[in-house]
C-alpha cells in the first residue's frame, strides 16, 4: 500500500460501518476482518485410539467447553468440567420470566416476561453456513425455526430524514434500485458506456435494468404498475367495487441519497446475515441446555477458577467453590482444555509459555448491550404488519428486532428493543443503571413505534461489559494482534490447550467456539495417543 | 494509524458503505447520548460517569465476578500519568482502548479527573498535547 494512501485503521472501519447501519454491521465487519469463511466443519469428529484412561479437566461450560467435554468423553477420556455460573451455556443464554440476573456492580434484575417469551442476551441467530452448530442441534434434538433477518415491511429510520418518519425497507430498496437503474439506463442509452460495454451487452444491460429496477417501457422509474410490482401499491388491490389498486409515488433518488437510509440496506447483503437464518424454538439457551444433557453429572457449577498450574505430569486447577462460601478446592487431571474468556483468563495465574501468556493478554473485549421489552400487544403485527425482521435506526438503540415466532396469534410480545455493538453508545448504556437503560430504550423506540408509550409492560437489559462471567461480549481481535498472537494462543502448551470463540476466525459466533474446541481436542488427542 | 492489508480493505469497502463522518448527519434527538461512534461527553466527570463507570463503577471501586475490574480508588498505579495514558490509548488485557473514541482533550480531561478524585491526589495534570504525543507512541490497539 502506498505510504500516501490515507490509512484506515480497523477500528475506524468499524466506526464507519457502525455509524452507517448500527452495531450489527460493525459486528459483522469484525467477523469479516477475521476473514470468516464458510464453516470448515465436515461432520462429526472421530477420535480414534485408546486414551488409556487419561483425564481431562475442562474449564467453562459454554459451547466450546461442552463440545470438548462431550467428544472427549465419547473417545474414552475421564472428563470433568468446572463452570463459574450455576447454569450451562455461558454466552448461549436466554432470559425468561422469573430469571434473576445480577450484573457487576450489584444491580439485580428480575425478568418479568410472561411464559413463553425470552431475550437472548448473547447469540440470537444462526447462519445456514454454520454447519457445526446446526449439526449439533440436529444430533442433540434442538428444534430450530427460521429467524427473520430481512423483512421488507420493517423500517429504516433516521431522526434527521423524512421528518423522522420511519420508511419501509421495501420502499427504500425498490426506489433506490429503481432510481439507480434509471440513471444507468439513461447513461447507457446516451452512449456514456460505449467505451466500456459492447453494443450487444448494452442491449442485455438495458433489459436487466428494466427487469431488476422495475423500469417502464421507456426505462423510467415512475409511479405505475412496473414500480408497484416491487414497492407495492399505495392503495392495495381488493375485491368487488372500488377494488382497483393505486400505485404510489416513488421516493426520489435525491431524497434517498441525502437521507442516508440506503445504508440500512447493507446488512441484508452480508454473507453472515443472508437467508436462511435459524433460531432454536424457545430461545437460544435451549442449545446450551441440550449440550449439558449429554454430559449429566460432569459439570461442577459455581466453580470460580483462581489458578491453573501444570507440570510434566499433569495440571492442577484451584477454584473457589461458590456453592460452599468460596471454599478453595483443587482438582487434578492429565490435561486441561481451558475455554475461559481471555478477559478473565488474563487475570488468572497460569504457567504457560511467555508467547501464550502474551497472546492471552493481547485481546480487548467488545462492549455490547441488548434490551428485551415486553408489550401488552403485538402492535407491530396488528397495526403495522411487521412479522419478524429488524428495523434499523440511527438512534442509540440502533435496531429493533421483532419476534420470529408466534406470528399473527395476538397476545403479548417481547421485542429486542435495542442492540449496540461497540461505539460510544454501548459504553454509555453500560454505565447506566438497568432501569435507566430500559427507560431510554422505551423512549427511543417510541420515536419509531408510538405504541410503545401505551403498550410497554416491562423490560430487561444486559450490558456485556458488566456480565460477571465474561467482562465483555467477545474477543475484539485487531489484525495486528491476530497476526502477532493468534497461533501462540491456539498451540498446545504443555498440558493445556485453549478453546472458545477467541481461538477462532469466526469471533463472537457460536460456530467459532465449537470449531475451536473440535480443532483443539483433535490435536490434543493426537498428542495423548502418541505419548 | 494502522493499515489493513489491501485485500482486507477491498473486501470491507465492497461490503461496507462509507458514509460521511457520523456528526454530519447525526440523530437530532439522542437525549444526551453520543451521536456517532465517538464520545461526545465533555469534561472529566461526564466522561468518567458515562464511559469508565460502566466497568470501574460510578464510585470507581471496581467490581468482582469471574474476573475483576480494578478499583481506581487511591490507586498507586495512577501515580504515573504515562501509565494511565498508555492504558486508555492502547488498552490493557481485556480493556479496550477507549481513548480511541475520544479527542486528545477528552483523554486529558478524564485522566486529570480520575487522578484528582476517588482518593487520588496527583497534581501533575496532563495536557491535550501530552495525549497527542502519547497517542503517537501508543502501540496499536
Amino acid at each position: 500500500m502506498n505510504e500516501a494512501t490515507p490509512a484506515l485503521s480497523r477500528r475506524r472501519l468499524f466506526e464507519i460501518i457502525g455509524a452507517s447501519v448500527g452495531g450489527a454491521a460493525a459486528y459483522q465487519a469484525m467477523t469479516r476482518l477475521g476473514y470468516a469463511e464458510e464453516s470448515s466443519y465436515r461432520g462429526p469428529i472421530k477420535l480414534d485410539g485408546d486414551p488409556k484412561g487419561a483425564s481431562v479437566i475442562v474449564l467453562g461450560a459454554g459451547l466450546a467447553g461442552m463440545t470438548a467435554a462431550i467428544e472427549l468423553e465419547r473417545a474414552g477420556y475421564k472428563v470433568s468440567v468446572l463452570e463459574y455460573n450455576s447454569r450451562p451455556g455461558g454466552r448461549n443464554w436466554s432470559l425468561r420470566g422469573g430469571d434473576v440476573y445480577t450484573e457487576l456492580g450489584g444491580a439485580t434484575q428480575t425478568c418479568e416476561f410472561d411464559p413463553g417469551h425470552y431475550l437472548n442476551p448473547g447469540p440470537w441467530r444462526i447462519p445456514y453456513h454454520h454447519y457445526a452448530i446446526l449439526d449439533y442441534c440436529r444430533r442433540f434434538g434442538v428444534t430450530l425455526e427460521p429467524f427473520i433477518q430481512l423483512n421488507h415491511n420493517a423500517y429504516l429510520h433516521s431522526t434527521s430524514a423524512f421528518d423522522g418518519k420511519p420508511q419501509r425497507i421495501r420502499d427504500i430498496k425498490a426506489d433506490f434500485d429503481g432510481g439507480v437503474a434509471e440513471l444507468l439506463a439513461k447513461a447507457t442509452r446516451k452512449g456514456a458506456l460505449d467505451d466500456a460495454v459492447s453494443t450487444e451487452d448494452q442491449a442485455i444491460l438495458l433489459e436487466a435494468l428494466r427487469s431488476l429496477g422495475a423500469l417502464d417501457k421507456d426505462f423510467r422509474y415512475r409511479a405505475g404498475d412496473y414500480s408497484a410490482a416491487h414497492r407495492g401499491y399505495a392503495k392495495h388491490a381488493g375485491g368487488g367495487l372500488s377494488a382497483q389498486p393505486i400505485a404510489g409515488e416513488p421516493i426520489g433518488l435525491h431524497d434517498i441519497l441525502t437521507s442516508r437510509l440506503w445504508r440500512g440496506l447493507q446488512s441484508f447483503l452480508l454473507y453472515d446475515f443472508q437467508t436462511t437464518m435459524f433460531q432454536p424454538v424457545g430461545g437460544m439457551g435451549r442449545i446450551g441446555e441440550a449440550f449439558a444433557r449429554q454430559i449429566p453429572d460432569r459439570i461442577r457449577y459455581g466453580a470460580k477458577v483462581i489458578a491453573i498450574q501444570q507440570n510434566d505430569n499433569g495440571v492442577a486447577i484451584e477454584f473457589a467453590d461458590l456453592m460452599a462460601g468460596g471454599t478453595v478446592r483443587e482438582v487434578r487431571a492429565d490435561w486441561c482444555v481451558c475455554t475461559i474468556p481471555l478477559s478473565i483468563l488474563s487475570q488468572i495465574p497460569i504457567n504457560v509459555s511467555a508467547p501464550m501468556k502474551a497472546a492471552i493478554d493481547a485481546v480487548p473485549y467488545a462492549s455490547a448491550v441488548k434490551f428485551g421489552l415486553q408489550f401488552s400487544r403485538r402492535f407491530w403485527e396488528e397495526d403495522e404488519h411487521i412479522f419478524g425482521g429488524i428495523s434499523y435506526t440511527d438512534l442509540p438503540i440502533r435496531q429493533i428486532s421483532y419476534p420470529s415466532t408466534s406470528f399473527n396469534a395476538g397476545g403479548k410480545g417481547v421485542l429486542l428493543g435495542g442492540y449496540t455493538f461497540d461505539g460510544a453508545n454501548s459504553y454509555e448504556f453500560t454505565a447506566m443503571a438497568p432501569d435507566e437503560r430500559v427507560k431510554r430504550a422505551v423512549a427511543f423506540g417510541a420515536q419509531i413505534h408510538p405504541q410503545y408509550l401505551t403498550a410497554f409492560e416491562n423490560g430487561v437489559s444486559v450490558a456485556w461489559s458488566r456480565v460477571p462471567f465474561t467482562l465483555g461480549c467477545a474477543g475484539d481481535w485487531s489484525d495486528e494482534a491476530r497476526k502477532a498472537h493468534y497461533d501462540d494462543l491456539c498451540e498446545i502448551d504443555g498440558r493445556i490447550v485453549l478453546a472458545g470463540e477467541h481461538s477462532s476466525y469466526i469471533p463472537a459466533w457460536q460456530e467459532g467456539a465449537i470449531l475451536s474446541a473440535l480443532d483443539a481436542i483433535q490435536r490434543l488427542h493426537k498428542r495423548v495417543i502418541a505419548s | 494509524m494502522r493499515r489493513v492489508a489491501p485485500g482486507t480493505l477491498a473486501l470491507v469497502v465492497s461490503a461496507a458503505v462509507v458514509g460521511p463522518a457520523p456528526a454530519d448527519d447525526a440523530p437530532a434527538n439522542s437525549a444526551g447520548m453520543s451521536r456517532g461512534w465517538e464520545f461526545s461527553e465533555q469534561g472529566g466527570a461526564a466522561l468518567f460517569q458515562n464511559v469508565c463507570a460502566g466497568c470501574h463503577q460510578p464510585d470507581a471501586k471496581g467490581a468482582v465476578g469471574a474476573g475483576a475490574y480494578p478499583s481506581l480508588v487511591a490507586d498507586k498505579k495512577l501515580d504515573s500519568s504515562d501509565f494511565m495514558l498508555a492504558v486508555l490509548l492502547g488498552g490493557l488485557k481485556g480493556m479496550p482502548p477507549v481513548g480511541d473514541m475520544m479527542s486528545d482533550a477528552q483523554v486529558a480531561e478524564v485522566v486529570n479527573y480520575v487522578r484528582t478524585h476517588f482518593g487520588n491526589t496527583y497534581s501533575d495534570a496532563v495536557s491535550a498535547a501530552d495525549v497527542a504525543t502519547a497517542r503517537r507512541r501508543a502501540p496499536p490497539p
